[in-house]
Formats: C-alpha cells, sequence, structure tokens
C-alpha cells in the first residue's frame, strides 16, 4: 500500500528468485487483462452471462496461490478469475467456459460462477457466498484422514464471514485441527454494502479467535505481503499447526457485476483506490530495485496480451453445446434415464 | 438367513463397507462415543477409530459441505443428520453443493457421498423432530433419494449407495430401527435403485406405500383380505430413480391406486408419483387417485392431536372402500 515499507525491507531480488517475482508480474497481468478483456468480450456479445471482475484484487488471489503447491486445493468464489489463474487455470478453457461453449472448463454449463478444475486442485467457484468454505475444509479433513501434506484454501470475501456456512467450516477446523487456511479478500464491501454496516468489527482477522486458531491482517494490495502471509499459513498447516485465518485487506475496482450502477460508493472513494493498484505499484517496484527492466516487463505484458487474443479467438471459435447434452452428466449412474 | 433389526442392518453395511475400503468414514452428531442417538453406529468407533468414526459439532452446514469436500477429493463419506428436521439447516450445501457439484462441472467433480437421515414420527416428538422429509429434496435433480424399509432392503440399498459415485440421501424411519428381518450373509448382497419391491401381490386395488406405511399397507391389506379385497402393495424403495414400471404394470392390473406416506400431503412423494400415474397409466385407472399422507399442518405434541394428522391403517383401508365401487 506505501512506497515507504518497500524501503525498510531487503531488496525483492535478494529474497526472492527472479523467476518467482517475474511469475507474480505476468500472473497478475493475466488476471487483470483476462477480466478487461472479458468484461469487452461481454459486451461485444461472445459471453452471454454475469461477470464478477476482481479488477483491483489481483495481488491476494496471485500471491496466495503461489505460496501452494500443485497438489494443494482451493475453493474460490463467485469474483473467482483470478484465484483460478493464479492457481494455473488455463485462460483459454476459461474465456470458452464465459462464452458458453462446449470445450470449456464446465462444458459450458457452469459459467463464470462455477470454474473448475480438478486436476489443478481448482474445486470450484461458487455461486453461493461463503459455500465453498465448507468444501475447503473437507477437503482438509481428507489429507488429515489420509496423513497427506497437503493444504487447502478456502477464498471468500469479508461479506462472507457474516455467514454461517464461514463459522460452522471455521469451528469444524479448528477442532479438528484442519491443514485449511481461510483466505478472506475484504474488499471493503459485500455487494452493495459496506462492510462497516454488515459487520460490527473493523478487523475480521479477530474472528479467527473463536474458533482457536490465529488471524493475521495484511495489506492484500501487496503482493509480497500476501505471499508471506500464505507461506507461513501453509507451513504451519502442512506442518500440523492447523488452521489460520489471512484477511488481505484490498478493493474492488469495479462494480459488483459489470453493469452495477454503483450508488453505495462515491467516485472519488474509487479513484483513492486507483492510487493504490497492487499491479503499477509492483511493476514500478521491480524496476526500481533492478529485478527486471521496463522492456522485459513489457515482453512479459506482450505475451499476456497474445495468450489473451488466442483465449478469446479459441472461445468464439469453439462449438456450443448440442441442446441434449443439457441430461448428460448429472449423475454418474442415471439407471437408464430414470433419474430424470 | 439370519434375523437382524433395521439398526443392525444398516450398522453391518457401514462397516462391511469401511472394512473393505479405507476411504470409507462416518461422520455425524454423536456417532461416535455416543453410538449414535438412534444407537445406529454402536461399537464402530472402538472397531474403526476416532479418525474414521467422526463425533462433529452441532454443525450441519459443516457435516455436509466439509462431506462433500471430502468426497470431492477421493473420500467416500457417510454423514448422518441426526432428525430429518436439521436437514434445512444445511439446506444449501445440499441442494446448491452436493446436487449440482457434478453437473456444474461438467461431470468433473466426483460426489459419492452418503447422508443417513433419521426420518418421521417416533410418537409425541412435535413439529421439528418428528417430519418425514424423504420429498423436501426430490426438486433438486443430481440427488438420489431412498427410503427402505425392510431389514434387508436397508442393508442392501446402503450397500449399493456407499459403492456408487452419486451422492444419496438415505431416510430411516425411526419406528423402524427396531424392525427385525432376515438379511442375507453375503457380503455382496446389494439391492440396486429404481427397481421397486412388491411387497405383496393382489388384483383388487395397488398400494403404492413409502417407508413405514409399507407396514401399515401390509395391515391393511390383512384386514382388507378378509372382506375379499386382494390388495397389490408396492414400495418404491427409491423415490430417484422411482421404478414407474411396476408401478404402472401393477395399476394396469388392479385399476385402482392409492399412495400412502407420512409426509405431508401437499408436495409429499405422493404428489409426483401421482403425476407420473396420470401422465403415463390414466387409460389403466378405473378412478381416482388417492392419497393417504399426513394432514397439512405441522405435526403435534400430543398422542391425541398426533395420531389424528398422520395417517394409519384405517386411513389406507378408507380409501380403498372409497375406491372400490369404481369399475372398469
Amino acid at each position: 500500500m506505501s512506497d515507504k515499507s518497500y524501503e525498510m525491507q531487503t531488496s525483492l531480488a535478494e529474497m526472492y528468485p527472479k523467476e518467482l517475482l517475474g511469475e507474480m508480474f505476468r500472473r497478475m497481468t493475466l488476471v487483470r487483462e483476462f477480466e478487461l478483456r472479458a468484461i469487452a468480450e461481454r459486451r461485444a456479445g461472445l459471453i452471454p452471462g454475469f461477470i464478477h471482475s476482481c479488477v483491483g484484487q489481483e495481488a491476494t488471489a496471485v500471491g496466495a496461490c503461489l505460496a501452494l503447491q500443485p497438489d494443494d486445493v482451493i475453493t474460490s468464489t463467485h469474483r473467482g478469475h483470478g484465484h483460478l489463474i493464479g492457481k494455473g487455470g488455463n485462460p483459454k478453457f476459461m474465456m470458452a467456459e464465459l462464452a458458453a461453449r462446449s470445450p470449456g472448463y464446465c462444458l459450458g454449463r457452469g459459467g463464470s460462477l462455477h470454474i473448475s478444475d480438478y486436476n489443478l486442485g481448482i474445486l470450484g467457484a461458487n455461486g453461493i457466498v461463503g459455500g465453498g468454505i465448507p468444501i475447503a475444509v473437507g477437503a482438509a479433513l481428507s489429507f488429515s484422514i489420509r496423513n497427506e501434506q497437503r493444504v487447502a484454501v478456502a477464498f471468500f470475501g469479508d461479506g462472507a464471514t457474516n455467514e454461517g456456512a464461514f463459522h460452522e467450516a471455521a469451528n469444524e477446523a479448528g477442532v479438528w485441527k484442519l491443514p485449511v487456511i481461510f483466505f478472506c479478500e475484504n474488499n471493503l464491501y459485500g455487494e452493495g454494502t459496506p462492510q462497516s454496516k454488515q459487520a460490527a468489527v473493523a478487523d475480521l482477522a479477530i474472528r479467527a479467535s473463536s474458533y482457536g486458531f490465529p488471524g493475521v491482517s495484511v495489506d492484500g494490495n501487496d503482493i509480497i505481503a500476501v505471499y508471506e502471509a500464505t507461506l507461513a499459513a501453509v507451513e504451519r498447516a502442512r506442518s500440523g499447526g492447523g488452521p489460520t485465518f489471512i484477511e488481505a485487506k484490498t478493493y474492488r475496482q469495479r462494480g459488483h457485476y459489470e453493469g452495477d450502477p454503483q450508488v453505495y460508493r462515491s467516485p472519488e472513494e474509487i479513484e483513492v483506490w486507483k492510487g493504490r493498484d497492487p499491479i503499477p505499484a509492483f511493476r514500478q517496484r521491480l524496476i526500481q530495485e533492478g529485478v527486471f527492466s521496463d522492456s522485459d516487463l513489457e515482453e512479459l505484458e506482450g505475451s499476456v496480451f497474445l495468450q489473451l487474443e488466442e483465449a478469446v479467438k479459441f472461445a468464439a471459435g469453439a462449438p456450443k453445446p448440442e441442446p441434449k447434452d443439457a441430461l448428460s452428466g448429472v449423475y454418474v449412474d442415471d439407471h437408464n434415464g430414470l433419474v430424470f | 438367513m439370519r434375523i437382524l433389526s433395521y439398526s443392525e442392518a444398516i450398522r453391518e453395511a457401514m462397516a462391511e463397507e469401511m472394512r473393505r475400503d479405507p476411504c470409507v468414514f462416518l461422520m455425524g452428531e454423536d456417532v461416535g462415543t455416543f453410538g449414535g442417538v438412534w444407537g445406529v453406529s454402536q461399537g464402530m468407533l472402538q472397531e474403526f477409530g476416532e479418525a474414521r468414526v467422526r463425533d462433529t459439532a452441532i454443525s450441519e452446514i459443516a457435516i455436509i459441505g466439509s462431506a462433500l469436500g471430502s468426497a470431492m477429493t477421493g473420500m467416500r463419506p457417510i454423514a448422518e443428520i441426526m432428525f430429518a428436521d436439521f436437514l434445512m439447516c444445511a439446506g444449501d450445501q445440499i441442494a446448491n453443493q452436493v446436487a449440482k457439484a457434478r453437473f456444474m462441472s461438467g461431470g468433473k467433480a466426483n460426489v459419492p457421498l452418503t447422508i443417513r437421515i433419521t426420518n418421521g414420527a417416533p410418537g409425541s416428538s412435535a413439529a421439528q423432530h418428528s417430519q418425514s422429509a424423504e420429498s423436501w429434496f426430490m426438486n433438486f435433480p443430481g440427488l438420489k433419494i431412498v427410503v427402505p424399509t425392510t431389514p434387508a432392503d436397508a442393508k442392501g440399498l446402503l450397500k449399493t449407495a456407499l459403492r456408487g459415485e452419486d451422492p444419496v440421501l438415505f431416510f430411516e424411519h425411526k419406528m423402524l430401527y427396531a424392525v427385525k428381518g432376515h438379511v442375507p450373509e453375503d457380503p455382496e448382497f446389494m439391492v440396486p435403485f429404481g427397481k421397486a419391491s412388491v411387497a405383496r401381490k393382489g388384483k383388487d386395488v395397488t398400494i403404492i406405500a413409502i417407508g413405514i406405511m409399507v407396514q401399515k399397507a401390509l395391515e391393511a391389506a390383512d384386514v382388507l383380505a378378509k372382506e375379499g379385497i386382494q390388495a397389490e402393495v408396492i414400495d418404491p424403495r427409491t423415490l430417484v430413480p422411482l421404478d414407474k414400471e411396476t408401478l404402472i404394470q401393477s395399476v394396469a392390473k388392479t385399476g385402482r391406486v392409492i399412495i400412502a406416506h407420512e409426509a405431508h400431503k401437499r408436495s409429499g412423494p405422493g404428489a409426483e408419483i401421482a403425476a407420473v400415474l396420470a401422465e403415463e397409466a390414466v387409460e389403466y385407472l378405473d378412478g381416482p387417485i388417492l392419497r393417504v399422507a399426513a394432514k397439512n399442518v405441522p405435526l403435534p405434541y400430543s398422542p391425541e392431536l398426533e395420531n389424528y394428522v398422520l395417517p394409519g391403517m384405517q386411513d389406507i383401508c378408507g380409501a380403498v372402500h372409497r375406491l372400490m365401487p369404481f369399475t372398469p
């Protein structure tokens, strides 16, 4: 959030491999550009459904996911494109899903709210606020029963911490000391109502104390802070220390959904937060500290644009599902159609 | 064949599958040390240990949601809901997550999850501990709905649920737990879904009975037989999938049909079955499709009030008498 804190730290290049720093920048850029492109393609008519963009929140999703191993799992939210790309999701299949095409991640059955990739440990975005939290706890339960050193991360927003699902799942995870991270992206608004009108506590991290595990608040627009906090929580979970609640304070720069009139906040407030945008800040820091040159980063940005160009081309050219395909994939065994 | 109680048969199905497959485990309120408030899981904690017989907090959302997450990541959980009435606490997880996970993911999510639920009125337990909930989730595609009546069916259907790959709601009537019956010893004994059982053959009237009402329908059939009326009693065993063929064949033979269940009449399981028969078997019917079910009021505490609201053997006989004058 503030450049001053950077001056106090050891330089990035000394602390992290260059590849990791580049990947942080590339994935954040990919998330941002994916969102902007999806919004444009929705306006152009390629995408029929809702989009809840995470523009402004790229550092939380990417910073957290890069602290995970490939066989760790996540559950995501309605604002989930960043988590999916963060965990390695392929923009081609994401864009095709948004466009409701057969080769999309969910064969065109889920759309933005339900994208999953079980091979990448992405157990699904979710259309229900808080709905994925108990599911992540259940994945951690599997790892615990099987004595596997794997971790589950439940992503959710500030609004979800007012849902019963969060509290029941957090309690269960605390009692059983499960390897799960409750990752709260506090973007200050639950849909169109400020968090201050939805919760009587300012720091949501303190909610963890009710369930017997630590809660930490970090600057969610500083990818290094997010990465460090997640890494510590992952280590704690893997070593049997149980859950951690991370509250990453951030801001959603666009509406709750594309088309949201945003009567609940002022343009001035949005401008202030645009000044704290996580991507330009990190870009500047990478150059200032000599990790990458401006042209290095331009090259990365160019590769992202190219990747998205291909993703849109793929989606637009992909076949639509056959109407009768709707009847398959509800069950594994449909008892010769008797279930319908 | 051995005689087992309904609850012993359920326990045997769980224990056999847990011995056979380390991925199967049980979680729920008081299922461990307590052995289940209805005693169904007694002794299982001692055999399988705390990791696989898990006492949970009183948190239905967490029970169902974490069972779902564990199913998605390779386990085969059995989640117990202590009273069917508490299903609504976990409503979102069942209706929006469990039921839809496979479809929404384009078939990638595996959800081998069995939710065992105690169902029905045990007597003077009033409106929040007595409901028959088997039709509540019939309106959510993606779930299978099983309502076993005999000990053998309870075991065989539960084994099918536990070896299947789809989420199942398994409704166990509290007043059946102590009922005894023959249960095959073969550990491979399974009862398929979508296959109704003809509990008694007859030619004059078809009584399609669900759960505990099968017992009452069989009692009614005994009484009716003395009057010279031969009732056929059919237990669908699974409501989703529904064995329409067996129901329609019986109706084609008798021309008269009654549907009996302990769930409330309005939008109970009988409403769906009646609609199926109206759509696909109306040409065989000589009279109206009658439903014998709980009256549309919350279940009362007082035995006098409860008996009045719940359907009984006499109600089935009354419905048969109303139907008999209808002839081809």
